[in-house]
Formats: structure tokens, C-alpha cells, sequence
């Protein structure tokens, strides 16, 4: 009787140890399995609504509500999940599923009680989600002669945003290439031509503008620009510049 | 003396019957129920009363709620939020005066899964559980907040399964069953899989170990609310048969046992861990259990 009674207790903990390894190891599975999912998530580049505050700032302020969301009236915006690119919780879309419309009463940026959107902006236009980038030219129909200016016509901002600008078409000699040019101080990142582009997968892609833009170093001038704020050359013109070769012929 | 915990509230039922053996759950269920539709209620048929989720809401267009814990961990991070969010976080004075975890019981979209859990555990007799303090939610509350201040961020919302239970749950909403299964999907994403590894993490690992362990937006709330005015009272404890039920049933136990079981103690259950669930009143066969404000001087001896 006495050892039935020591052996219960051993064969319970055995049972419960085995039990719990197995929940704990379950566990950390599905985790690691999730990790392996997050990998091979592919849903386009993540933009930020509207008004959004730098991307820090903005994941700090936004307080996750998806008032934004709801107040969208085309269903652009989604809510980032657990393993999304993005913090979750937080605001995103994607240009090539569903762009910004462009509001112009900027219903979500009204919604939004933290502030991470930023109340100060009311005309959309000056919004700045990210910046269209033509990607591929490889790719890009217009650079290869023909006329698709799809990106272009789309573009809330046409001949602004997005221009074309006509280049000699070395193939043919004769035509025009017109290349759909975007400039960043117009375009809103909306991600109208995204969507729009004919492609298969776009040759123009909005991307976040901390990937769309370079920086200039804070030590760089032009040379021009500085010529023309002191009103003449900043080196004395026609100096001779030592020349290598001359008179030594070709 | 004790009954089997399977049949915690047996002796109630028998005795007064379904409904009052029931009706605390039945209330809190229709609460949780009731808070979700009236977020659903928008998006689904466009009658606006929340809008928002759990994290932060507006009332009829008019009365913004804001989840404390959020706001704190977005200001520890170095944001200041908008006036809307401050003015949201009234709530938390508002909550304060109703008390103890009224959050945890009767809004928390997670609480009818994990309480899921405890059922299960009590009807499959899973009576193993790892020890973990109950004061870890108060160390992740900590940890929570200090690493916010230290990495400039909102550490607890990556994973937080409050939030992401409600998000998916009011951003997957569609028209069509289909449609609704799909949003589900998006809205959940791998989030569905971290609330089964909690759920199964309750049912198999740690009794109550979420709710009652864990989780610092509870902590956060208990925190608040330990001050609040409601407190659920043994104030018939004389008539204590220790039939063990409401132990059975209780999800933060260990808070019964002195306002219960020591004479010498007050009967107010006025743990900030308490969350008001008023479980205990529904299957107490003796009626030991009442709902009574701070302020109410007992007959029970103090």
C-alpha cells in the first residue's frame, strides 16, 4: 500500500513534467513557425496614411484605435497584424491593391484622436506618404517607345507630380521616347500610378520616402546655385588651368 | 465538506435554481457581447456608438476613451498625445470609481476565452498547474513601462493580446459570411495563433495563467481600480459551509480566503486583483456574497 502510494505522486509529476514540455514546446513551435511565415509575407510596399508623423514618431503616437480606418470611405487603410512588416496595430496600405483617394476634407486625418496624424494638415495635396519612384524603365513601356502614359494620365497631380519629358528614340531615330518623370516636390504618394500601371508587377512604386529619398551631405553646395547668390564666380573666370598633354598631340 | 471542483455551483443551482446560480455570468456575457456590438454595430450596419477598439474609442461621436496602459506607454516614449487622448484617458478616473478589474470581467474581449479555459480545466479535472506568481503581471506592468521610456517605443503593443483580440474582432467585420471570414483572417492574422498558444498555455500549463499571472493591462486596470467604490463583501460568511465552490470558481482565489475564512479580517474582497466577475455570488449555495459599496459599514463582525 505504502509503495502504491510513493509511486503515484512520481508517475502524476511525470505525467504533468511531460504535459507541460509538451504545451511549452508547442508553444515555442507555433512561434518559431510564425517567424518562418513572416519570412515569406509578401503584401507591397506598407504606406502610412495621410499627415502621418516620421515613421518613429508615428508608431509611438498612433494609439492603434483604427479610427482611421473606419473613417476611410474606399477601405484603403488595413491595420498592420503580429507579424506584419509594421508595428501591429498601426495604419498602412498598399498602393497596388487600394490607393489614396485623396479626400478633400481628409476624413481620417480628422478621425484620429492621438495626433499621430497630423491635425495641422488640410489640404491634401501637401500630404506626403511616400514618393513614386519609376523603378524598372527596363520595363517601363514609355521608355521602351510606346505610348502607355497610364501612370501619368492617372495622377491626381498630372503635369505636375508626374510629367513626361521627350527624349530622342535612338531605336527608331525618329520617334520620341516620353518618359513619365516624377517630381517630389508635388507628388503626395498616393499611389494612384502604382495601382494603375499596366504591368504585371508596376514600374512605378511608391516607396516610404525614408527608401525614396537620398541626402545630400551637409557639407555640399552648388557651385551654381552659390554663383548666383553672390551675384559672379566664386573663382576668378578665365584662368588658365594646367593642362596635361597639350601640344603633345592625340 | 469540500465538493468535487467539476461541480462548483451544483448546490446553487439545486438550490435556487438556474438563473440565480447563473446570473452574474449571464450579465457579464451579455456586457461583453453588448460593448463588441456596439462597436460592430458601425461598421455592420452603420450605426455609429463606438467607434474605434478596445485601445482607444469614441462614444457617439462625442465621449473618447482612451486604454490607460497605451497612453502611458506612448507618452513614456516620448509622445505627447493630442488633447482627444488625454481627454480619453477620463476613463480611467471614471473606471477608478467603479473598481477593482470591472474591465477584465465584464469588457475585455480575451476574458471568454481564457475563461473558456478555466471551465475546460474544471470539467477535465486538469488539476496540475506550474507555479508562477501572481505579482509577475505587476513586473511586466514594470518592465512594460520602463522598457517604453528606455526604447522609445509602445513595448507591450506588438504582442498585446487585449488589443489584438478586439482589433481583429472589429476589423474583420463584413456583410457576407464569406466576406467575414476572409476579414477574420486579415484582420487576425498570426495574432489568431498567439491567443491558441494562450489559450492552450491556460488550459494546459498555468491555472488562470494569463488573466491572473500575466497580463499588465489587467495588472494596470487592478492598479486603478483598487481604489473604486464597488468591492464584493463575504458579508454572511458566518453561514460558510466550506463548501470550496466559489474557490473552485473565483479566478484570482487566493483574495477569498481572508475576507472568507479569518475572522479576525474584514469581509470586503478588496484586492486589486478581484475582477468583479461576481462569480462567487452566483454559486454560493449559502448567500454568503453581496456587492456593496466602499462606504457600506457591514453587520459582519470587522
Amino acid at each position: 500500500m505504502s509503495r502504491q502510494r510513493d509511486k503515484a505522486p512520481a508517475r502524476r509529476r511525470f505525467l504533468r513534467d511531460a504535459a507541460r514540455s509538451a504545451a511549452g514546446l508547442a508553444g515555442i513551435a507555433a512561434l518559431l513557425g510564425l517567424q518562418q511565415h513572416q519570412s515569406q509575407a509578401r503584401d507591397g510596399l506598407a504606406l502610412r496614411p495621410p499627415g502621418a508623423l516620421a515613421e518613429g514618431d508615428f508608431v509611438n503616437a498612433c494609439i492603434r484605435c483604427g479610427q482611421c480606418v473606419q473613417a476611410c470611405p474606399y477601405q484603403t487603410l488595413k491595420l498592420a497584424t503580429l507579424l506584419s512588416p509594421l508595428a501591429a496595430g498601426t495604419p498602412y496600405f498598399v498602393a497596388r491593391d487600394v490607393p489614396c483617394e485623396m479626400c478633400e476634407d481628409i476624413p481620417c486625418v480628422v478621425a484620429c484622436p492621438s495626433g499621430a496624424l497630423d491635425p495641422q494638415l488640410s489640404d491634401i495635396d501637401q500630404a506626403r506618404m511616400g514618393l513614386a519612384v519609376l523603378l524598372d524603365h527596363e520595363n517601363c513601356l514609355n521608355w521602351q517607345g510606346l505610348r502607355c502614359d497610364v501612370c501619368y494620365r492617372v495622377c491626381p497631380q498630372i503635369d505636375a507630380a508626374i510629367t513626361l519629358e521627350l527624349q530622342r528614340n535612338p531605336r527608331t531615330g525618329k520617334h520620341a521616347l516620353f518618359l513619365p518623370t516624377v517630381h517630389s516636390e508635388a507628388c503626395t504618394g498616393c499611389g494612384k500610378c502604382e495601382q494603375a500601371c499596366v504591368l504585371e508587377e508596376a514600374a512605378i512604386k511608391v516607396l516610404p520616402l525614408s527608401l525614396a529619398r537620398g541626402q545630400l551631405g551637409g557639407h555640399y553646395r552648388w557651385g551654381w546655385q552659390e554663383k548666383q547668390r553672390a551675384g559672379q564666380a566664386l573663382v576668378p573666370e578665365g584662368g588658365q588651368l594646367p593642362a596635361h598633354g597639350v601640344g603633345e598631340g592625340k | 465538506m469540500a465538493n468535487p471542483v467539476a461541480q462548483a455551483g451544483r448546490d446553487a443551482r439545486l438550490r435556487h435554481g438556474w438563473w440565480r446560480s447563473h446570473r452574474f455570468l449571464i450579465l457579464r456575457r451579455c456586457s461583453q457581447l453588448l460593448i463588441l456590438l456596439t462597436f460592430l454595430s458601425g461598421p455592420l450596419w452603420g450605426v455609429w456608438i463606438l467607434r474605434g477598439n478596445y485601445s482607444a474609442s469614441l462614444l457617439l461621436d462625442t465621449v473618447p476613451l482612451t486604454d490607460p496602459l497605451m497612453m502611458l506607454e506612448s507618452l513614456l516614449a516620448g509622445q505627447w498625445p493630442a488633447w482627444l487622448a488625454w481627454v480619453g484617458a477620463a476613463v480611467v478616473l471614471t473606471y477608478g470609481l467603479i473598481g477593482n478589474r470591472v474591465f477584465c470581467g465584464w469588457v475585455c474581449p480575451l476574458n471568454p476565452l481564457t475563461d473558456l479555459a478555466a471551465w475546460l480545466r474544471r470539467r477535465l479535472g486538469l488539476r496540475q498547474s506550474a507555479t508562477l506568481s501572481r505579482r509577475l503581471r505587476y513586473g511586466i506592468l514594470l518592465m512594460v513601462l520602463a522598457g517604453s521610456a528606455l526604447s522609445g517605443s509602445l513595448l507591450w503593443e506588438w504582442v498585446n493580446p487585449v488589443a489584438l483580440t478586439g482589433r481583429g474582432l472589429i476589423h474583420g467585420v463584413a456583410g457576407d459570411a464569406a466576406g467575414w471570414l476572409c476579414g477574420l483572417a486579415a484582420a487576425f492574422g498570426a495574432g489568431i495563433w498567439l491567443l491558441l498558444a494562450l489559450f492552450l498555455f491556460d488550459l494546459l500549463v498555468v491555472e488562470h495563467g494569463w488573466c491572473g499571472h500575466l497580463c499588465p493591462v489587467g495588472a494596470m486596470y487592478g492598479v486603478i481600480g483598487s481604489q473604486g467604490v464597488m468591492q464584493v463583501s463575504a458579508q454572511r460568511r458566518e453561514q460558510c459551509t466550506r463548501c470550496m465552490d466559489c474557490f473552485h470558481v473565483c479566478p484570482e482565489a487566493q483574495i477569498l480566503r481572508e475576507p472568507l475564512l479569518s475572522p479576525d479580517a474584514p469581509p470586503q474582497v478588496a484586492s486589486d486583483a478581484c475582477i468583479a466577475c461576481g462569480r462567487c455570488i452566483d454559486v454560493c449555495a449559502e448567500n454568503v456574497f453581496t456587492i456593496t459599496s466602499k462606504f457600506h459599514s457591514s453587520g459582519a463582525k470587522k
